[in-house]
């Protein structure tokens, strides 16, 4: 049997295999994923971000648990877990920690949790993470939680991936100027304040009201589309959680699956699924442009033009113009 | 294409709770640009063996002090062979008698180390283990 079918059929060691070449960017991967594409498109995928220790990986390890284990009596989900750790930058090596977190999965074979390291990327995944994502959809994981690195401000890439992204806050990181500044609170469909037996809790909430509220609604309706109560604007619900005693997670998965209706009613879903395939073409593009005219250029040209840079002889955009002028040539 | 780095879990069967010879380890490893899987203590095999398929590791590391690694070891090596991972390297570190490191060591285990080894030296094996053999469906 080949690899697509074996995925296709559930089996989770081809999964894992193929999962590691596409992680490694290999000819196998590719051929796989070209494969398993057309299977691809139904799983709901959540990013969880947030600053390190704020409890991310607890709160993913108690979202799947809820997911496994509904308590309304719906059948379960096949859940998928990918989880990014940063990767040292002056060894490239890394320790995966988030799967200590999740042990209460361990054992059921309707999850699959994979840790992944950042590898030099910045944006808070690993450059194979969006890739990594659509073959675990194709295996048929309907809820693909994907844990980011621990996130500062700006790491806010998993937005682009993800249909619905949680941000989970802890209390006392910070004012409410902290609140109101660009980039990761912005991208929240969900905020949690996890840890929320700890003290400042309600000002770490006021702080996030706050700032939903100086934003208005998130998303804003529109009436000409037909929008009507039923349509209405998307407001980012603040809910409290204390991980270990699995509190208030109840209340979040529906909030996952409220945002989920919310962007198939809206049309957004659909809107999100285009930006995020052609975000993921752009990317193909430049870096397989970059290798082509790479392995097209004359040897020694790059370095070259870069000493007659460093000699002020030229600047970077005459570099520029003459590194591509150059390749219009026929290779010699 | 991005240069293949080397994935190890490390894992603590049993109930010792005695985990600093496998952080030391788990750093080390990282350290020399391995990426490392830690699990944390109290693993059973078979959590053990589902970690290894789903990360899809070329190496399992079992740190066990507890002294029942004679029980633990070999439901380890059957899980991981009934996954279809028998070319998965395994290394035991702990307290471990010398008789009972040829008993682990003829059941495939690749290496036991003791008290007072130096990590460089654990890093070499491993990295002799996985690039020196040859790794199916790893091309």
């Amino acid at each position: 049997m080949d690899v697509v079918e074996a995925i296709l059929a559930g089996e989770r060691l081809p999964l894992a295999r193929l999962l590691t070449q596409v992680e490694n960017d290999t000819p196998v991967g590719r051929q796989g994923l070209d494969g398993l594409f057309p299977f691809t498109g139904r799983a709901h995928l959540v990013g969880v971000t947030g600053a390190p220790g704020t409890g991310k990986s607890s709160l993913v390890n108690q979202l799947a648990n809820i997911l496994r284990h509904p308590q309304n009596g719906a059948t379960p989900l096949k859940v998928a877990v990918v989880a990014i750790d940063p990767s040292s930058p002056f060894t490239g090596g890394a320790l995966l920690g988030d799967r200590l977190r999740m042990r209460d999965l361990a054992g059921d074979p309707g999850v699959f949790i994979r840790s992944m390291a950042s590898r030099g990327a910045l944006g808070g995944l690993a450059r194979a993470t969006a890739d990594v994502v659509l073959v675990l959809d194709a295996a048929g994981y309907e809820m693909i939680l994907i844990e980011t690195v621990g996130a500062g401000q700006s790491e806010v890439d998993i937005a682009r991936l993800a249909h619905t992204t949680i941000v989970v806050e802890a209390p006392g990181m910070g004012d409410d100027i902290q609140a109101i500044k660009a980039g990761i609170l912005e991208i929240a469909d969900i905020l949690v304040v996890n840890k929320a037996d700890r003290p400042g809790v309600e000002n770490t909430e006021r702080a996030l009201r706050a700032m939903l509220d100086l934003a208005g609604p998130s998303e804003g309706s529109d009436p000409a589309k037909g929008d009507d109560a039923e349509g209405a604007a998307w407001s980012t619900p603040v809910l409290r959680t204390i991980g270990p005693q699995a509190q208030g997670i109840e209340e979040v998965v529906q909030a996952i699956f409220e945002h989920g209706d919310y962007l198939r009613r809206s049309g957004k879903w659909r809107d999100l699924e285009r930006a995020r395939l052609k975000n993921e073409l752009d990317n193909l593009l430049q870096s397989t442009l970059l290798q082509q005219w790479n392995s097209r250029l004359p040897n020694g040209l790059y370095e070259s033009t870069l000493a007659r840079l460093c000699e002020r002889q030229i600047s970077p955009f005459q570099a520029v113009d003459d590194l591509l002028d150059n390749k219009l040539q026929p290779a010699s | 294409m991005v240069e293949r780095a080397i994935r190890v879990l490390i894992a603590k069967p049993g109930l010792d709770g005695h985990d600093r010879g496998a952080k030391i380890i788990a750093r080390a490893l990282r350290d020399a640009g391995m990426e490392v899987i830690y699990t944390g203590l109290r693993q059973t095999p078979e959590m053990i063996a589902e970690a290894a398929l789903q990360e899809d590791v070329d190496v399992v590391g079992l740190s066990i002090l507890s002294g029942a690694h004679m029980g633990l070891v070999p439901r380890v090596m059957d899980l991981l062979r009934a996954n279809g991972q028998q070319d998965v390297h395994v290394f035991v570190g702990g307290i471990i008698p010398e008789t009972d490191v040829v008993a682990l060591k003829k059941l495939g285990v690749r290496a036991v180390y003791g008290p007072g080894t130096i990590t460089g030296a654990v890093v070499e094996d491993i990295r002799q283990a996985v690039t020196g053999t040859p790794v199916p469906f790893k091309e």
